[in-house]
């Protein structure tokens, strides 16, 4: 029988799981360079770094999740 | 049957009873004597690689002018706010990324099709790779400064050679002098020293591909076309994503050729961001502004090679 722990542990990997978080973050990564390099709007620039920054470190972050 | 060289055993079992023998006198667990061995080459790369990561960040929060003797003052985010609101530096960004996207797109292109070339057994082909490598092996200051030959309006053959297949006049146009053209000299330029190297690594994917796959193949009746989409592409894929990030970070951070072909000129047309960072950091001297531009470009690129190399891995998986 599963007791309270079990039920919490399977509700916490369902969240936290490696995969869909880290493309989630590579995502970010990915946004945060196109708003550098991009020629239309100098916020999207001003913003760039920052959203690069929290993908990388997001990404570190959930990289050490379980799969 | 396992042969064993009686000898090299006793040897070995003799070093092993030494170290346990100095361990135990010495009063160190194994584990102490493997973290004594790795600690030198752990030391080094502390002082050489991490210690002037964590300066350089350190300075980014301050006005340090390294030629002044005043100390740093610390002035927080203010060397950051003023690269991400400066419209030139997200110029320069723009100028960088072209230079990386065609350069990558030019040397895949170009590397692939001379490693699949090469890859065929044909007389001299050792020869000819040799000959094909040469530029890889060469410095980037000797190929900006013979390049600036080359592309000079007057005595260079590079606009003799343009104006033999076209017909324009070889004085009438300026690669490295041209607003539109300048641009494209660098990409051009990089593409032809760093193709090799991007042939070479696609050449070891196509040598690691078994010839059983290609015979297997052919007896399915797979037309050439079809064996390369479906053979050849996908095992060579990985090595060409790794192709990819090496190239990726080297001309992103390209500087040397780029300095010494065009000075980031003419106006800022060819200046990419590692030009601005070393004016800012020894011509103007303004070197926490400098170090705060470093660290941009750092977690930049580590942020890209984190998003490529789990894409390598899923192409690896595939």
């Amino acid at each position: 029988m599963r007791d309270l722990s079990d039920i919490e542990h399977a509700g916490s990997a369902r969240w936290f799981r490696r995969g869909p978080w880290e493309n989630a973050a590579m995502a970010v990564i990915g946004f945060g360079i196109l708003m550098m390099t991009q020629p239309f709007s100098l916020d999207l620039y001003t913003y760039s770094f920052a959203t690069i920054l929290s993908g990388t470190l997001g990404f570190v972050v959930v990289s050490h999740f379980p799969q | 049957m396992t042969v064993t060289n009686p000898a090299r055993s006793l040897a070995e079992a003799a070093a092993r009873r030494g170290s346990a023998r100095f361990a135990a006198r010495a009063g160190l667990s194994d584990r102490a004597v493997a973290w004594l061995f790795i600690l030198p080459t752990m030391l080094l790369l502390l002082a050489i690689n991490i210690f002037p990561l964590i300066w350089a960040i350190r300075l980014s929060f301050t006005s340090l002018m390294a030629n002044l003797p005043t100390p740093a003052r610390f002035v927080g985010l203010d060397n950051y706010v003023d690269i991400l609101t400066d419209e030139d530096i997200w110029a320069n960004f723009r100028v960088t990324a072209h230079f990386v996207f065609w350069t990558i797109a030019l040397q895949i292109l170009i590397g692939l099709g001379l490693a699949l070339l090469i890859n065929q057994k044909f007389r001299g082909h050792s020869f000819w790779t040799t000959i094909i490598l040469l530029p890889m092996m060469l410095s980037p200051a000797v190929v900006g400064n013979f390049w600036t030959l080359l592309f000079q309006p007057q005595i260079g053959p590079f606009n003799y050679v343009i104006g033999f297949f076209t017909g324009v006049a070889p004085s009438s146009f300026s690669m490295i002098g041209s607003v539109v053209l300048a641009p494209w000299t660098i990409v051009l330029v990089n593409t032809w020293m760093w193709t090799p190297y991007v042939m070479l690594i696609c050449l070891a994917g196509l040598r690691s591909i078994p010839d059983y796959i290609y015979e297997a193949a052919e007896v399915d009746r797979a037309s050439p076309l079809r064996q390369f989409w479906s053979i050849t592409l996908p095992m060579v894929l990985p090595f060409l994503m790794l192709a990819v990030l090496f190239q990726a970070i080297q001309s992103f951070v390209m500087f040397d050729m780029v300095n010494l072909l065009t000075s980031g000129g003419p106006g800022s047309t060819t200046e990419t961001v590692s030009i601005t960072l070393k004016r800012a950091a020894f011509e103007k001297w303004q070197t926490g502004y400098a170090s705060a531009l470093a660290v941009i470009l750092f977690v930049t690129i580590f942020g890209a090679a984190n998003v490529y190399v789990r894409a390598l891995n899923w192409v690896k998986q595939q």
